[in-house]
């Protein structure tokens, strides 16, 4: 790793000010991403800004409309909140197979959606629950904040504060590992609110990153169940190709994940 | 350089570090407990394993700075003097090791796994568990039995006490 000099930072103001000084600063949360690629050189931030530590930045609150996780709060968390459980039980358990145990206990949900990693997993729940990304400077609706491969809407030095999901009817998520880094080859989370609207997201699947489907939110709008999609066909155009999976196995693996969510979903 | 004062296994220190220090380095170069491993450095094999106010993470994923006013517990410090940690105890006596070079980190994960799962352990849910410990040698599986004995020790101790 290259020199670099370390902030623990007591605030969210706290935070940005330390980041504004900084020549190359980055925004430190969990480090299950940020210090790997610092220990490869292949980043190397002037400084380093921890948020982990920054209390407004942790926990989970219930609200009238919904659950609103705040930023630096921890998979090992979200996975166990019995709020979350019962609120969104599909984001419970994509919470639970982020990782290992020890990276679930570090990686929080501001820095997986900041990285915005194709692979990563809450990307997928965040398009497909319609939650609201929270920042220091104001709030990004799902559909705006994803943008290509590690891209987002964020600006440089913005920290993302919480994520807000809304109330939701169904919610579930599957997921393809890649038998040796165990990322997501291809996952799925399913959803669908109160009113009936249905949102599916697919991560590792398109070169563009996390994205909707479109084929099966109608199968699934028509007839909510997994043989719904027994015969739905999810283009292969822009879908990664790569070693591990042609497109069309991903674009083929997207309809099955789908199936399974369905089905864990209820 | 930076002053970074926590507390490891028991023990008050302040230690003099560079920023880029990680947790791993603090430990086995500025307090000489090399019993924490460094197998991968690419975060993913486990044999880093610490546990930091009483989680177990990889101390190679945390910068030392991170962890001041920490609360850290080392394979060094899970011994009662000459009496091995439950776990310990169980490792040896299922042949949970070949090469050893995994086990402190298996074996503080282990312990993690037993505190968060109580006396509802089994095999499915041991094996899941350490998916982010890796051993090149025994094949798991007098680790996961040696997990499993160790879980019931650990209940029989806790009830003990």
């Amino acid at each position: 790793m290259y020199e670099t000099t370390y902030h623990r930072a007591s605030s969210v103001d706290d935070a940005a000010a330390a980041f504004a000084k900084g020549k190359d600063s980055k925004f430190l949360a969990g480090g299950q991403t940020l210090l790997p690629v610092m220990k490869q050189r292949l980043a190397a931030p002037s400084d380093v800004i921890d948020l982990s530590k920054i209390k407004d930045m942790i926990g989970i609150v219930p609200t009238n409309n919904g659950i609103e996780i705040k930023g630096a709060t921890t998979h090992y968390d979200v996975a166990e909140s019995s709020d979350v459980q019962k609120a969104i039980p599909g984001l419970a358990y994509l919470a639970s197979v982020i990782g290992d145990p020890a990276v679930r206990y570090r990686g929080t949900i501001g820095g997986s959606l900041a990285n915005n990693d194709p692979a990563a997993d809450y990307p997928a729940a965040v398009l497909a629950l319609n939650a609201t990304v929270k920042t220091n400077k104001r709030t990004i609706p799902a559909d705006d904040f994803f943008k290509g491969l590690f891209a987002t809407a964020l600006e440089d030095g913005e920290i993302i504060t919480a994520v807000s999901f809304p109330v939701t009817a169904k919610s579930g998520y599957a997921k393809f590992r890649n038998p040796a880094s165990r990322f997501a080859l291809t996952a799925v989370f399913v959803a669908r609110s109160p009113s009936g609207e249905v949102r599916v997201a697919a991560a590792g699947a398109s070169q563009s990153g996390v994205m909707r489907v479109g084929a099966i939110e109608s199968a699934l709008t028509t007839n909510w169940s997994a043989s719904a999609l027994d015969n739905v066909k999810v283009s292969a155009s822009g879908m990664l190709s790569d070693i591990h999976g042609t497109a069309d196995y991903r674009a083929n693996l997207v309809r099955v994940m789908a199936q399974r969510a369905v089905i864990a979903a209820g | 350089m930076s002053t970074v004062k926590l507390t490891v296994n028991g023990r008050a220190v302040s230690v003099d570090v560079e920023d880029r220090t990680l947790l791993v380095h603090l430990l086995r170069e500025n307090l000489n407990l090399t019993g924490t491993h460094v197998g991968c450095d690419t975060s993913q094999c486990g044999a880093c394993v610490v546990h930091v106010d009483g989680r177990a993470v990889k101390s190679c994923t945390m910068l030392a700075g991170q962890a001041a006013g920490c609360n850290v517990t080392t394979i060094e410090g899970l011994a009662k003097g000459d009496e091995l940690h439950p776990m310990q105890a169980a490792f040896r006596d299922n042949h949970g090791l070949q090469c050893g070079y995994c086990t402190p980190g298996m074996i503080m994960s282990a312990v993690d796994i037993v505190h968060r799962h109580g006396g509802k352990l089994d095999e499915e849910t041991v094996r899941q568990e350490l998916e982010g410990n890796i051993c090149r040698c025994t094949g798991y599986h007098n680790i996961v039995k040696a997990v499993l004995d160790a879980a019931g020790r650990m209940k029989v101790a806790q009830a003990a006490e």
